[in-house]
C-alpha cells in the first residue's frame, strides 16, 4: 500500500505521517517513510510518501503506484497527480492557500476539481479546517484527515488510538484524538 | 525491540550503542537531527554544536587523541569546510574511534550544490559505509567504530537525504559502555611536521592495501544471486530502488562501499551477463569497476544528476518510458520566509537605498525571491562579507553602493575572518549582520550568541557589537528591522560613511515567540486602500492582493512592517 500526504509547510503533515508509519509498524508491516523536510517550516509545499507491505525496499512511491492520496491544502493535490493509480482514492481538504503569485495577483487559483476527477472519481472532500475550528485549535487538519483516511485502512481504531496515546502527551494528545475521531466521523458522514 | 526510526535517529542511536563519548556538529540539512536525538535522548554522550565543521572534527580529533569515541557530524559541504584537518588526520594515529558522518543532498533540495563526498573518501585514503537504510545506519556506524580502531583511521559514513530523514523500522541493540579516556603523547604520530607526515604517508598507503582486503571479505559487502541476466553493484538509497524494480535481478550491495572490493567485483561480473552500477551523481564505483578493465553499464543511461527514483532506475535498465504526464501549470509554491520575518525590513531597506546585495547562507537567501529580489549573491557560508568587499575594490570607492548580508550563525561559522580582512584592507562595503539569535534555517539551534549550549547550559552570550569593533570595525551600529523609516536612515547614512561600516540588525526569529509581533492579525481597511500595491512588494506571505485592494490572511503575525508602509493609513490593528 503506498499513500502520499501533501500540504504546505507548518500544517503538521510530518506528525500526521509519523503517526501511521507508527499504527502501520504496530499492525505488523514493513514500513517505510520519506519527506523532505529542510524547508518544511518556510511555507513551501511538503510531501510525506508512506509505504506499508510485507518487505518495502524504496523508500518513494513510483509513478502511478500511489493508492491513495491524502491533501491538506487544494492545489497542492493537483501536484502529485501522477503518482496515482487509476483506481485510487482521493481525500482533499477543501481548504485554498494563495501560493505568491497567486497572492501577488499574477495567477489566478485553480480549479482542481475537475483535474482529479479526470484521474479517478474516488474523491473525497473534508471541510477539515471547518471541523478544526470547531475543535478550537487549526494545528489538528491534518490528523482530521489522517481520521478519514484510518477509514480505508485495516488497523482497528484501538491501535490508532493507542499511538496517539505513546506519540504525544497532555493537552495535544487529547485534541488530536478528537480530531482523529471527529475525522472519522465526517467520513461517516 | 523494534523502533521506527529516521536514518539520522539510527545514526544517533548507532553512536550511543557503539559507547560513544563525544559528538560535535554544525547544523546543517539533511544532517542536524543526528545531534539533536544525541542530545536529547542519549544524555551520556557530550554533544555540541560548534560554530563550524572545521571546528567540530579538530574538536573530535583531540577527543579520539584522549582514547574517546567520537563522532562529528556535517552536511555534504560542511566536509569542505572541514577538508583542511581531514586530509591530514588520517596520517595521524587514531586513537579513540572516530567516525565522520557526511550527509549528502542529491536533488539540492537544501543545498547551495549536489557535490558527492564519496569522493571525499579516496581524497583522503579512508573507509568509507554507505548504510541503504535505517536499519543500516545503525549498524554501519558501530561498525565505522571498529573499522577505525582496527586500523587506526579515521572512517567514513555517508548518508543522503533520503536515508538520513526516511522513516524505516530498526531492531535496536544493547548498548556498549564508554572506554575511560586517558592522557598519552605520542608525538612522532601526532606532530604533523614535514618529516614526520613523509613518514606517515606510506603507512596509509599500507594501510589502504589490507582495508580492501578486508573489504573483499566484508559481511556489508553482499553478493545476492538471482537471475543472472542482469547483475547490479549498488549501494546506498540507489540499492533499495533498483531492489524495488528488478526484484529478481542478482545484486552486488556495497556496505564498505571505500576501499571497493575487487576481487567481489571481478566475481560478480563473471556471473553475469549483463552488468550494471547504479548510483547516485558521479560515477564513483563505475569508474573503479572500468579500471579494473571490467565492461558495464551506468551513467551512460542514468543521470548524473539530482537523486534517481525507482522509475528513472527501471526506465534506464530496462529501456521503458513513463506515460506521458499532463502538465497542469499551476502556481509554484516556492519556501519563503515567514510573516513578520525581521529580515523582510532590513532588504527592504537595502532595496530602497538601492544596493548590489551579496548574500549568505541562511533565511535570508529566500529573499531572492519576487517581489523583494534583495539578494544578489549566494555562494557558500561567509562568502557574501568577502563578495562585497571584491566587488567593491574592484570598481573602487564610491561608484556603487555594495553591502553584503549575513545572519548570526554563520557570520560565527565563516563570516569574521572576512569582515576582518574588509578592516584590514580597508574596505568601504556595508556589511549587515541580521542578528537574530538563532540558526533558523535548520530549525532554531543554539550558537555562542544565545547563551545556551546543545545540552541546554547557561554560557557565554557574545554581544555582537563589542565582536564586531573588535575586528576593527570602527562604524557600527544596532538598529530595529521592524522599524523601517529608521532602518532605511541608518542604511543611507552607513552606505555615506568613507570606510567600513557595520550594521546590526537585531531582532529574534518570529518562530521564536517573538516579543516584537503581537500575534494578532492585522486588517486592511478596504474604503481607505486604494490598491497601490506598496505593503505587497514586501513579499509577506500574509498579505494577498484580492479584487484590486490589499488583503491579509489569517497567516499575518502583527509584525506592522505593512502598516508602516501604507500611505493611505489603511492597514489598522494593534502592533
Amino acid at each position: 500500500m503506498n499513500i502520499l500526504m501533501a500540504g504546505v509547510g507548518g500544517q503538521g503533515i510530518i506528525l500526521a505521517s509519523d503517526i501511521l508509519a507508527q499504527v502501520m509498524l504496530i499492525y505488523g508491516y514493513d514500513v517505510k517513510k520519506s519527506e523532505i523536510h529542510g524547508m518544511a517550516q518556510r511555507g513551501g509545499s511538503v510531501m510525506s510518501h508512506i509505504r506499508f507491505s510485507d518487505k518495502v525496499f524504496s523508500p518513494i512511491i513510483s509513478k502511478a503506484q500511489c493508492d491513495i492520496l491524502v491533501s491538506s491544502e487544494e492545489v497542492e493535490t493537483a501536484r502529485y497527480l501522477d503518482f496515482l493509480k487509476p483506481d485510487a482514492r482521493v481525500i482533499v481538504n477543501r481548504y485554498r492557500l494563495s501560493p505568491p503569485s497567486v497572492a501577488l495577483g499574477v495567477d489566478e487559483y485553480p480549479d482542481i476539481s475537475d483535474l482529479i476527477l479526470e484521474k479517478t472519481s474516488h474523491v473525497c472532500f473534508i471541510d477539515g479546517n471547518d471541523i478544526a475550528r470547531s475543535l478550537s485549535n487549526q494545528r489538528v487538519v491534518n490528523t482530521i484527515l489522517l481520521g478519514v483516511l484510518s477509514t480505508l485502512l485495516e488497523p482497528d481504531e484501538s491501535i490508532w488510538e493507542e499511538c496517539f496515546q505513546t506519540m504525544l502527551k497532555g493537552r495535544i494528545r487529547d485534541v488530536n484524538i478528537r480530531a482523529f475521531k471527529a475525522g472519522r466521523a465526517a467520513k461517516a458522514n | 525491540m523494534k523502533k521506527i526510526l529516521s536514518g539520522n535517529e539510527a545514526i544517533a542511536r548507532g553512536a550511543m550503542e557503539a559507547g560513544v563519548h563525544i559528538a560535535t556538529a554544525y547544523p546543517g540539512t539533511p544532517s542536524t537531527e543526528i545531534l539533536e536525538t544525541i542530545a536529547k535522548k542519549f544524555p551520556r554522550i557530550h554533544a555540541e554544536w560548534t560554530p563550524n565543521e572545521k571546528v567540530a572534527l579538530e574538536v573530535a580529533a583531540g577527543a579520539s587523541y584522549a582514547g574517546a569515541r567520537v563522532i562529528a557530524v556535517m552536511k555534504h559541504v560542511g566536509v569542505n569546510v572541514a577538508a583542511d584537518p581531514l586530509l591530514t588526520l588520517p596520517y595521524t594515529y587514531i586513537r579513540g574511534g572516530l567516525v565522520l558522518v557526511s550527509a549528502d543532498d542529491p536533488e539540492l533540495f537544501s543545498s547551495q550544490n549536489e557535490q558527492d563526498n564519496r569522493n571525499y573518501a579516496r581524497f583522503a585514503k579512508i573507509p568509507m559505509l554507505e548504510p541503504s537504510s535505517s536499519q543500516e545506519a545503525k549498524d554501519f556506524t558501530i561498525e565505522a567504530f571498529e573499522i577505525s580502531e582496527e586500523f587506526g583511521t579515521p572512517v567514513m559514513v555517508r548518508t543522503t537525504t533520503r536515508i538520513s530523514h526516511s522513516l524505516c523500522i530498526v531492531e535496536v541493540g544493547d548498548i556498549k559502555d564508554q572506554a575511560t579516556p586517558t592522557l598519552e603523547k605520542h608525538s612522532a604520530q601526532w606532530v604533523m611536521l614535514p618529516a614526520i607526515a613523509r613518514v606517515r604517508h606510506p603507512i596509509i598507503e599500507e594501510r589502504m592495501q589490507r582495508l580492501k582486503v578486508f573489504s573483499n571479505t566484508h559481511k556489508y559487502n553482499v553478493m545476492e544471486m538471482n537471475n543472472t541476466s542482469i547483475g547490479i553493484i549498488s549501494s546506498g538509497v540507489a540499492y533499495q530502488y533498483a531492489k524495488e524494480v528488478l526484484p529478481d535481478a542478482s545484486f552486488l550491495k556495497l556496505g564498505l562501499s571505500y576501499p571497493l572490493p575487487d576481487k567481489m567485483i571481478r566475481e560478480f561480473a563473471s556471473k553475469v551477463d549483463e552488468l550494471w552500477v547504479v548510483e547516485e551523481l558521479d560515477p564513483f564505483i563505475e569508474q573503479e569497476v572500468k579500471a579494473l578493465g571490467i565492461t558495464c553499464h551506468g551513467k551512460d543511461h542514468l543521470p548524473m544528476c539530482g537523486e534517481l527514483t525507482p522509475d528513472i532506475v527501471r526506465n534506464a535498465i530496462l529501456n521503458t518510458k513513463d506515460e506521458e504526464s499532463v502538465q497542469y501549470n499551476l502556481p509554484a509554491r516556492p519556501p519563503n520566509m515567514c510573516p513578520g520575518c525581521p529580515h523582510r525590513g532590513i532588504l527592504w531597506a537595502l532595496k530602497r537605498n538601492k544596493c548590489f546585495i551579496a548574500g549568505d547562507i541562511g533565511c535570508y537567501t529566500l529573499g531572492f525571491l519576487p517581489p523583494l529580489e534583495a539578494i544578489d549573491t549566494c555562494l557558500c557560508m561567509g562568502a557574501g562579507i568577502n563578495h562585497a568587499h571584491g566587488i567593491s575594490k574592484a570598481l573602487g570607492p564610491g561608484k556603487a553602493k555594495i553591502a553584503a548580508v549575513i545572519g548570526d550563525s554563520t557570520f560565527f561559522h565563516s563570516g569574521l575572518t572576512g569582515l576582518l580582512n574588509l578592516a584590514y584592507n580597508n574596505g568601504t562595503a556595508l556589511v549587515v549582520i541580521l542578528d537574530n539569535r538563532t540558526t533558523a534555517m535548520t530549525g532554531a539551534q543554539d550558537h555562542p550568541g544565545t547563551g545556551i549550549t546543545l545540552e541546554g547550559d547557561h554560557t557565554i552570550d557574545i554581544d555582537m557589537e563589542t565582536l564586531v569593533r573588535s575586528l576593527g570595525i570602527e562604524w557600527v551600529e544596532t538598529i530595529d528591522p521592524y522599524d523601517l523609516k529608521d532602518a532605511r536612515k541608518m542604511v543611507k547614512k552607513a552606505l555615506e560613511h568613507k570606510g567600513p561600516a557595520v550594521i546590526i540588525s537585531s531582532a529574534p526569529c518570529v518562530l521564536l515567540k517573538s516579543r516584537k509581533v503581537s500575534g494578532i492579525p492585522l486588517k486592511i481597511d478596504i474604503d481607505k486602500c486604494n490598491g497601490c500595491k506598496v505593503c505587497l512588494g514586501l513579499g509577506c506571505p500574509a498579505i494577498e492582493f484580492r479584487d484590486g485592494k490589499a488583503f491579509i490572511t489569517e497567516v499575518c503575525s502583527g509584525c506592522g512592517m505593512c502598516k508602516d508602509l501604507c500611505a493611505f493609513d489603511a492597514i489598522g490593528g494593534t502592533v
